[in-house]
């Protein structure tokens, strides 16, 4: 597996990738039917609507409390962690965080790493990282191992390999490891298992995410379903967790509501399989675990969000994916079409951070603002209230001293000057009128090509009188 | 590490909005005004008139002030601020009156109760204003249903209908139910489910026409959804997802249509067919 993954290196736009994605039949059935299950899971998990809306508000409360704190929970999680052994590194960029994390596998001269799910260290993108250094890094969840084997990016932020389906895992499975191909998911899952297997018990070091950092009492806790992650944070001699700065919470207590919200909206499950608490490295009269314990806490924008009072909404994100299941737009386009690592809603208003708008300035206007993400999102984000202010942001002339890294990606004075005739047309009764007066009595003549709207529909001819002429006719008549 | 968090805003941490309380409607009054939304004024002014007769029918004095253009929604939308706080300031100049105002389209209504305050967010004086504006702006399904409290005799042939919620409307002003109780009170017609009917129908505003790839694959599903449903024909409340529906049906050269569900009910309460 020495097979490097190529970084992201994006030159064509989110609407170049969407047309491609729309042309693949397969890809389009993949993620509806993916989908279409995920939202019935969701909708079986929260069978109480009443329950459901009082959770939502509770996990939206604990995050927002645990934001209001951001600063203090970290740094009493920092002494919490050290006080139990557990070594606490801060990186503002993914250059340092990778760094740290190298550091740490040649202070111990590993060459192999073995690596359960997580998104940070895509953000990172360690993997590559590493290889180029001469570490291998070999993914152990099921749907990660699958896309690195196939030189491919996560489509999902929960089910990496979602995009792709039994037959096409069978194929690449044939292709990669030479094994037999079958259509028989369990017998997939087992072969990778037994490549796996082997890889868990030679690693240097283990790489893992986490899902709640709780300050109080110094745990990372990590939920998952396949056990590799527990094993990639047993088994190797040193475990190093990676995670953003905003996955802190202040105590147990808080994190039992939210891991509600998070298993019953990500795969509609009560609770997961594995609920792993990591609380420290293997003590003198312990048998087993690791002898080290890392967390690197990474920035990488999110203070940005975290200084705007409204776009601070974004870090309450808890990474379950509901917003994806159930967007329109990612459910006919996939995951890599956003080609960066967080896909879909979230991803479309947490990436301009970490990126800038300058390399996403698609990613706001790709919406139809119709709210399904917003509906679902456990803690209640108001994802498409935050689209519409990246709106702004990106439409900003540099004068008006955007508020997002890299805004004013879309400013366009030509296409300002437009709304502004929009604004005189709309703030002028008189003109108003002469407009619908003209529109309505030249309709032959309004034109049979309107742009990228005549693609999809017929040009809209206007009717014959607009409703201010039959409304003032009628009303004049006395009405009825 | 505080560093890292030297120019945030203390104290500036958002909770969501408390879950607002049911609405209580009042009693109905005797005049309205209608506000008619610049989609309807030049695509469907007929059911837009439509609506005009059905509050009237209810006895109601309906106005309708030559002054209004659009809300604003589709600056707001696109990111110009200013220039969508201009034009709303002037709905809201014209609106001003205390009257309640009746929208026969989600969106524009959600426009008013819901967005305008985002809009006037640094105006604490005219937010006073928005949130009156607010307090009386009512989507025309849920005034006739809730305010007017119709009792109709259904004088059409029986048929079979699908209904289409915009999304704004659904998620802000609750209107596919208040859609789907009016249609109830109409003993001769069916509503049937369409597959995927909670989905958008992929118009979006500007969204149409800046990712049209995007919103056409989401019209055609709609489309092929609605027209599988087993309905003659499909009614909504909104005219941006009827511009849409419609236009990609006569597009892709279908014998379906939508059409707006104040020209249906005018025409299976009146008897007349729509002008």
């Amino acid at each position: 597996m020495s097979q490097r993954i190529p970084v992201t290196e994006l030159t064509d736009s989110f609407r170049d990738r969407a047309v491609g994605a729309l042309a693949d039949g397969q890809l389009r059935t993949n993620f509806r039917v993916a989908m279409d299950s995920l939202m019935q899971k969701r909708a079986d998990a929260f069978p109480d609507e009443e329950e459901r809306e009082g959770l939502r508000e509770l996990g939206n409360h604990i995050k927002a409390r645990a934001l209001s704190q951001l600063p203090d929970l970290l740094e009493q999680l920092e002494a919490k962690l050290t006080e139990n052994g557990i070594k606490v590194h801060w990186a503002e960029t993914t250059e340092q965080a990778n760094r740290i994390v190298h550091g740490i596998i040649e202070s111990r001269q590993g060459t192999q790493v073995v690596k359960g799910k997580s998104m940070v260290s895509e953000e990172m993108e360690m993997n590559d990282y590493l290889a180029e250094r001469g570490v291998e890094c070999l993914e152990s969840d099921m749907g990660e191992y699958i896309v690195q084997l196939d030189g491919e990016k996560p489509s999902h932020i929960i089910m990496p390999a979602i995009h792709k389906n039994r037959r096409q895992v069978s194929k690449l499975f044939h292709d990669k490891l030479g094994v037999d191909e079958t259509e028989d998911v369990n017998e997939l899952i087992q072969i990778g298992r037994r490549t796996l297997r082997k890889k868990f018990l030679e690693a240097d070091v283990g790489v893992s995410g986490v899902n709640f950092a709780i300050a109080e009492t110094g745990t990372l806790l990590l939920v998952e379903n396949e056990g590799n992650g527990r094993m990639s944070t047993t088994a190797p001699p040193v475990h190093v967790a990676v995670t953003g700065i905003e996955k802190v919470v202040g105590n147990l207590r808080d994190v039992v509501p939210l891991l509600s919200l998070l298993t019953r909206s990500a795969l509609g499950q009560p609770i997961t399989t594995y609920v792993n608490m990591i609380s420290g490295p293997r003590k003198a009269d312990e048998l087993d675990g690791p002898e080290e314990v890392h967390l690197v806490l990474l920035d990488n924008g999110r203070s940005g969000a975290f200084a705007d009072a409204q776009l601070r909404q974004t870090l309450n994100c808890i990474r379950c994916g509901a917003c994806m299941n159930h967007c329109p737009v990612y459910t006919r386009v996939g995951g890599h079409t956003y080609g960066e690592v967080y896909p879909g809603p979230i991803g479309k208003i947490i990436t301009p951070h970490m990126v800038g708008l300058h390399q996403v300035p698609d990613h706001p206007s790709a919406s139809s603002l119709c709210g399904a993400c917003g509906d679902v999102c456990p803690v209640k984000i108001p994802i498409p209230e935050l689209l519409q202010r990246l709106r702004q942001e990106n439409v900003k002339s540099p004068a008006e001293q955007p508020q997002v890294k890299d805004g004013g990606a879309k400013y366009s004075p030509g296409e300002r000057r437009l709304w502004g005739l929009w604004k005189t047309l709309n703030t002028r009764p008189g003109l108003y009128k002469l407009f619908l007066w003209g529109a309505t009595r030249l309709r032959v003549l309004a034109p049979k090509n309107v742009g990228p709207w005549t693609d999809n529909h017929t040009a809209p001819v206007p009717a014959r009188r607009s409703l201010h002429d039959l409304a003032k006719q009628h009303l004049n008549k006395g009405g009825q | 590490m505080s560093e890292l968090f030297y120019d945030a805003a203390p104290n500036a941490t958002r909770v969501a909005p408390e879950r607002s309380a049911p609405r209580v409607y009042p009693a109905k009054p005797a005049e309205v005004t209608l506000f008619g939304t610049c989609v309807m004024d030049l695509f469907f002014p007929e059911a837009g008139l439509d609506a005009i007769r059905l509050l009237e029918r209810e006895g109601l004095r309906v106005h309708f002030p030559q002054e209004q253009s659009c809300c604003g929604q589709p600056a707001w939308t696109s990111g110009y601020v200013n220039e969508a706080r201009d034009v709303a300031r002037a709905q809201l100049n014209l609106l001003d009156n205390g009257l309640p105002v009746v929208v026969p389209s989600g969106s524009c209504a959600g426009m008013f109760r819901q967005h305008y305050r985002e809009v006037f967010a640094d105006e604490p004086a005219t937010l006073k204003r928005v949130a009156d504006l607010a307090g009386r702006t009512f989507e025309l399904t849920e005034f006739l249903l809730h305010v007017c409290k119709v009792q109709w005799h259904d004088l059409g042939q029986p048929t079979r209908i699908a209904l289409h919620t915009s999304c704004s409307a659904r998620r802000e002003m609750n209107t596919h139910l208040h859609a789907r109780e009016l249609l109830g009170k109409l003993s001769n017609v069916e509503r049937l489910d369409h597959d995927h009917e909670s989905e958008c129908c992929g118009f979006g505003g500007t969204f149409s026409v800046r990712m049209p790839e995007v919103s056409g694959a989401m019209v055609l599903d709609k489309t092929r959804s609605l027209r599988e449903s087993g309905a003659a024909e499909m009614v909504t409340a909104d005219g941006g997802c009827l511009l849409n529906i419609n236009g990609s049906l006569d597009k892709q050269q279908q014998a379906f249509r939508g059409r707006h569900l104040a020209s249906f009910l005018w025409e299976r309460v009146s008897g007349e067919v729509s002008s």
